[in-house]
């Protein structure tokens, strides 16, 4: 049992997903229920996996017991550890935000959502924790096919959304699978940990660049990075309401760790041209940043803001990787634990919001606070974690970019990343100024209550966002250490 | 077990008023007011015990220190507390308590709104003015800081109009930008220096920073320090962050907000970079030239400002570039002056927005115009002003004296006869936009109908300005009175320069 | 010259028709105005990366990896592990051809159309009308 630990925490939701449509026949809740349960079994397993990997090191898991590198292995570092309970406990706090979103009138309709949403989750999980590329490539497609299902969900726009989504997410899949058919035609092997010893024997650097030319657009485009981002604002946007936080706060993330483990562990820094593929991603994140936050203040709708923010924001996470010293992907990695929070925690508030008034326009918001002060409290939270504020976690992980960014004396990076958050402050202030100065609206209530201002099941994940905003921020050293057990090996 | 209580006060006195931040803001709208304003009260009294305890501790100069946890990778949160620290905090704590009182009076007198927010906000803004007294190295100070920055916003922004709502945005752009720079500076001090720890006297090295990124990266570091502290040309948030209810003006934008400017321009300039390494950049001489510049300028731009509070916002402005003065004529003595004036300036200055509150709520005015022999009405409130203002433009025997006769006393050992005439320039300027008020308030032979009824402010109001005008003159005949804080600045000045010496 | 073309072509140049393919479907996906066409452009191009899979497997004296008598050296087989990962991939193309085709079945239920141009003109037509588009139920 205990050392089956990595695969069940990818099965369980797998096997709930393929269940969850067959109970959600015999009983309404039933299907949900068991998603529910195995969700949370695979947080709590990835809880126990990660106090294995710090005491015991990482952690080889060949399936099937077909040894490696002919077999397919799981591979849990102190790195993907941390994340996997980061995604798995965003993964249950959705599914059970979710239950409030469905439709009451069709159940099996709210069972495929539920089947869906868990699908996603395993391929999350999966490409999380896969140690081969080819088996990467087969999670990717499980997440995106999950999430094109998820976002044509969200309503007629939604379906356009999905659709475009859906096309380009091909093309960057095709391009994926291309650029590891290269690196297997030259070391004949899709073990990462194996192709690494092969490509460093040397003289592959052609079929490694040309890899790289279709691997950088591939993840770019998954992960929504400036310029590859076209498909990400009206799909984040217009995604079926139930998930979005699962979808805007983690699918993004998982093809950036996908990127890290190409550029950082198959190839190496030792690879001739590493520098010049880092200059690319670092002009990329750049000019992210800047576009996703000047994007982001023209919109009014609040899902527009925060998908456009999430450009800017992944442009965070690639710029630790562009700058590529242990210390600044430790900000890096930190930054994508704390920015699933931060956007997983205010679609949760806007999902709230939107579930209690039925409105998404910021300029609806009138006051709102005194309806929802624990919404609102979240929101105020995850939007100064946004800017950069001390002590939320936005703060250390940008203080770890700037203090790498400052070792290697990338001092634009330094610059870039100050207008950067200047700009987060100037629309997130805007959306703090609708919350709680301008003029009360008034708004129809959909909900009521005596005690609470939300069901229990949107104020869990809301309250826990809140805590996991603080507590990254508060206790940042003990999970960089942590990180570092990884890092150390593989920065520049 | 004394010991180790020692060592968790500044922690203690920082998370009094956290909690009762919490406290209110979770229980305010489900207690009565009474209640609500007994927590404020309550946790006033425990900081201000908590504060105190310490005092002797430091005149002894015995080091409090406290590290807790880690909180970026090798440097950890930590407190020590140092005379300089300790003379703010302690100017913090006691007006706390009196504007707590105050604020009961003011609030309701006027009946104004969202009060649980306004309570929890003061709240968390003292708790982070206590932190940033306390902390030992940059980045607790920062994290503090910026805790201040935002916590103010509400304030700021408290009557939620138009008006409010620009003022905020200023408050923001100003405090936001400098905030994001000084991050960006403290990142680059400690790529270079390896350390963030506070050390009176410095930890830059010329061979650390060459000199033109000295001076840029002072800059930066001061660019935050010198916003909050209202220097020009960078002040214009301050009159504009009057929108505010008074007794907001009155700690925040008097004592709390804007000396944490100053403080942070004192631990930058004598603790990051040091005397030497400051006066070899050029950044203090800049520093000092600015200093001068506002506060000859803000005392004109005073005089023509007849909205009381805009005038005690200007007057505000240029009374704290005499602390930046006298941080940056780089002397033990003018040193001692400036950290002096944070108490100096404090005391007088919240009796004066005090009083201007008072006027307010009573008679709702704002124009100085239209008071007219106010002190007919309100005499116990007016004698309180003219107190306070003698004491701004410096006289003997008043608290602002003491401030300035050291700040002049440095800047004499200096040999700079440019900053002595300025200070003297200074106080002559001060006291023709204050004294006029006076005058006017206490006209012969004018019958103002809305006056001839005697009829001061209520009790909540008169008393705790009273005070603070008793103690800025008992402070002034006696600066150690109390609580030695004269005797914790010159303390903080000699460790700075005793290195040097 | 003739010489270099053709050892590039005896050895590179089924890679190269392969390429000429992909570059083929993703330009269909840019260039093409109705959707359905996009979609099969779409597979085109997952069908060129198979045929790329598929070519690095070959080998020409080589036989279909099934085990026989004649043949017992590893060498004589072909490499059957790029037909295993193309099993999958072509099982992903067809899941992904089957989403793509569901959702165009939506969308030409709610739009009445699958031509990009009409699409948009209509987004644009919700978008006046109704500031929040679609997504308020």
């Amino acid at each position: 049992m205990i050392e089956n630990i990595p695969v069940l925490i990818v099965l369980l939701p797998l096997c709930s997903a393929l269940l969850c449509l067959a109970l959600t026949a015999v009983s309404r809740n039933l299907g949900i229920f068991a998603v529910k349960l195995s969700c949370l079994a695979s947080f709590v397993l990835s809880c126990i996996q990660l106090q294995m990997v710090v005491t015991g090191g990482t952690i080889h898991y060949a399936i099937g017991n077909y040894a490696a590198p002919y077999g397919i292995e799981f591979v849990i570092d102190s790195l993907n550890a941390v994340l996997l309970v980061c995604f798995s406990l965003m993964g249950f706090l959705t599914i059970l935000f979710a239950e409030n979103f469905g439709n009451e009138k069709r159940p099996m309709l709210v069972g495929a959502a539920c089947a869906e949403t868990a699908l996603l989750i395993t391929g999350i999980l999966g490409m999380t924790s896969t140690g081969d590329v080819f088996n990467l490539y087969v999670f990717l497609e499980i997440t995106s096919l999950s999430a094109y299902c998820l976002i044509s969900l969200g309503g007629s726009r939604g379906v356009v959304s999905a659709y475009r989504y859906m096309l380009v997410g091909t093309v960057a899949a095709t391009l994926y699978l291309l650029g590891i058919g290269v690196l297997y035609s030259v070391t004949g092997t899709l073990n990462m940990g194996d192709m690494r010893e092969i490509l460093d024997q040397g003289g592959y650097d052609g079929a490694m660049l040309t890899a790289m030319c279709f691997l950088i657009p591939a993840f770019g485009i998954k992960m929504a990075l400036f310029p590859f981002h076209g498909w990400q604002p009206s799909a984040y946007t217009h995604a079926e309401p139930g998930s979005r936080p699962l979808i805007t706060g983690v699918m993004g993330k998982v093809p950036a760790l996908a990127m890290f483990r190409f550029v950082y562990c198959i190839y190496g820094t030792d690879f001739r041209f590493v520098r010049i593929g880092l200059i690319l991603l670092g002009i990329f994140s750049v000019f992210g940043m800047l576009y996703g936050s000047l994007m982001a203040m023209g919109q009014t709708d609040i899902r527009k803001i925060l998908a456009y923010s999430s450009v800017a924001q992944m442009g965070y996470i690639s710029l630790g990787f562009a700058i590529g010293t242990p210390i600044a992907l430790a900000g890096a990695f930190l930054h994508m634990l704390g920015h699933v929070f931060m956007k997983g925690g205010l679609f949760f508030c806007t999902g709230a919001i939107r579930y209690k008034f039925g409105t998404v326009d910021i300029n609806e918001f009138g006051r709102i606070y005194k309806k929802m002060p624990l919404t609102c409290g979240l929101l105020t939270a995850a939007a100064l974690s946004m800017i950069g504020i001390p002590p939320t976690a936005g703060f250390f992980s940008k203080w770890y970019l700037a203090l790498g960014a400052a070792g290697q004396h990338e001092w634009i990076y330094i610059i870039i990343l100050v207008i950067s958050s200047l700009l987060n402050a100037v629309y997130f202030f805007r959306l703090i100024e609708k919350v709680f100065i301008r003029q009360s609206s008034e708004l129809r209530t959909r909900w009521e209550s005596e005690v609470l201002e939300l069901p229990l099941t949107i104020i869990i994940p809301v309250v826990i966002c809140f805590i996991a905003i603080f507590g990254l921020g508060l206790f940042n050293v003990r999970i960089v250490d942590i990180l570092l057990m990884t890092l150390e090996g593989v920065g520049l | 077990m004394n010991f180790m209580a020692l060592e968790l006060r500044p922690l203690c006195a920082v998370l009094i008023s956290l909690t009762a931040s919490g406290l209110i803001y979770v229980l305010g709208e489900h207690i009565r007011p009474n209640a609500r304003e007994g927590i404020t009260l309550t946790a006033a009294v425990l900081k201000i015990i908590t504060v105190y305890s310490m005092i002797p501790a430091v005149l002894a100069g015995r080091e409090i220190r406290l590290e807790l946890f880690s909180i970026v990778k090798g440097v950890s949160f930590a407190f020590n507390v140092d005379p300089a620290g300790m003379v703010f905090a302690c100017v913090a704590s006691t007006l706390w308590i009196l504007t707590s009182i105050y604020s009961i009076g003011y609030m309701r007198g006027h009946g104004e709104k969202n009060q649980t927010g306004y309570y929890a906000a003061f709240a968390m803004c003292l708790c982070a003015t206590t932190g940033l007294c306390f902390a030992a190295n940059l980045i607790t100070f920062f994290i503090f800081f910026e805790v201040l920055t935002v916590a103010t916003y509400p304030l700021v922004v408290h009557y939620r109009d138009a008006e409010g709502t620009f003022s905020g945005r200023k408050y923001l752009a100003y405090t936001l930008i400098s905030g994001q720079i000084f991050f960006a500076a403290i990142v680059i001090v400690y790529s270079v220096s390896g350390t963030m720890d506070f050390v009176p006297g410095g930890f830059i090295t010329a061979d650390m920073l060459p000199m033109p990124w000295a001076l840029v990266v002072f800059f930066m570091m001061i660019g935050a320090g010198i916003v909050k502290a209202g220097v020009m040309p960078l002040h214009s948030w301050l009159p504009a962050a009057m929108v505010a209810p008074t007794p907001v003006s009155a700690l925040l934008h008097a004592v709390a907000v804007v000396k944490a400017g100053a403080f942070c321009t004192l631990r930058v300039v004598l603790y990051v970079f040091g005397p030497e390494m400051a006066k070899a950049c050029y950044g203090a001489d800049i520093l000092a030239w600015m200093a001068v510049f506002t506060i000859i300028v803000s005392s004109f731009v005073a005089m023509r400002k007849y909205n009381l509070k805009a005038r005690l916002a200007f007057s505000t402005v240029g009374q704290l570039s005499y602390i930046v003065l006298g941080i940056c004529i780089l002397t033990p003595y003018s040193t001692a002056g400036a950290l002096y004036h944070i108490v100096a300036h404090a005391f007088m200055k919240i009796t004066l927005f005090m009083a201007a509150g008072a006027i307010f709520v009573t008679t709702h005015k704002k124009d100085i115009r239209e008071m007219v022999g106010i002190g007919r009405r309100m005499p116990v409130t007016m004698m309180a002003f003219t107190a306070a203002s003698i004491g701004i433009a410096g006289f003997p025997f008043f608290v602002g004296f003491v401030s300035k006769a050291n700040i002049i006393l440095g800047a004499v050992s200096m040999g700079k006869p440019v900053f002595v005439a300025t200070l003297i320039a200074s106080a002559l300027l001060a006291l023709t936009y204050l004294m006029p008020v006076v005058l006017i308030a206490f006209k012969k032979n004018v019958d103002n109908p809305e006056f001839a009824e005697r009829g001061d402010a209520a009790p909540a109001m008169l008393i705790p300005l009273v005070i603070t005008a008793v103690i800025s003159i008992i402070l002034g005949i006696a600066p150690n009175a109390g609580l030695h804080l004269f005797d914790l600045a010159v303390m903080a000045g000699n460790q700075i320069f005793m290195p040097l010496m | 010259m003739m010489t270099m073309i053709n050892t590039f072509l005896a050895t590179k140049g089924i890679y190269f028709l392969t390429l000429v393919l992909l570059a083929l479907g993703v330009a269909g996906i840019i260039v093409c105005n109705n959707y359905m066409k996009k979609l099969i452009c779409m597979n085109v191009m997952q069908v060129a990366v198979i045929f790329f899979f598929l070519c690095l497997g070959q080998k020409s004296p080589g036989t279909i990896p099934v085990a026989m008598d004649t043949a017992v050296k590893a060498s004589q087989y072909i490499n059957p592990l790029p037909h295993g990962l193309m099993l999958t991939a072509i099982v992903v193309s067809l899941g992904t051809t089957g989403v793509g085709l569901s959702l165009l079945l939506r969308i030409r239920e709610k739009y009445g159309t699958i031509e990009e141009d009409d699409l948009i003109r209509r987004e644009d037509l919700m978008t006046r009308k109704n500031k929040d588009g679609g997504d308020r139920k």
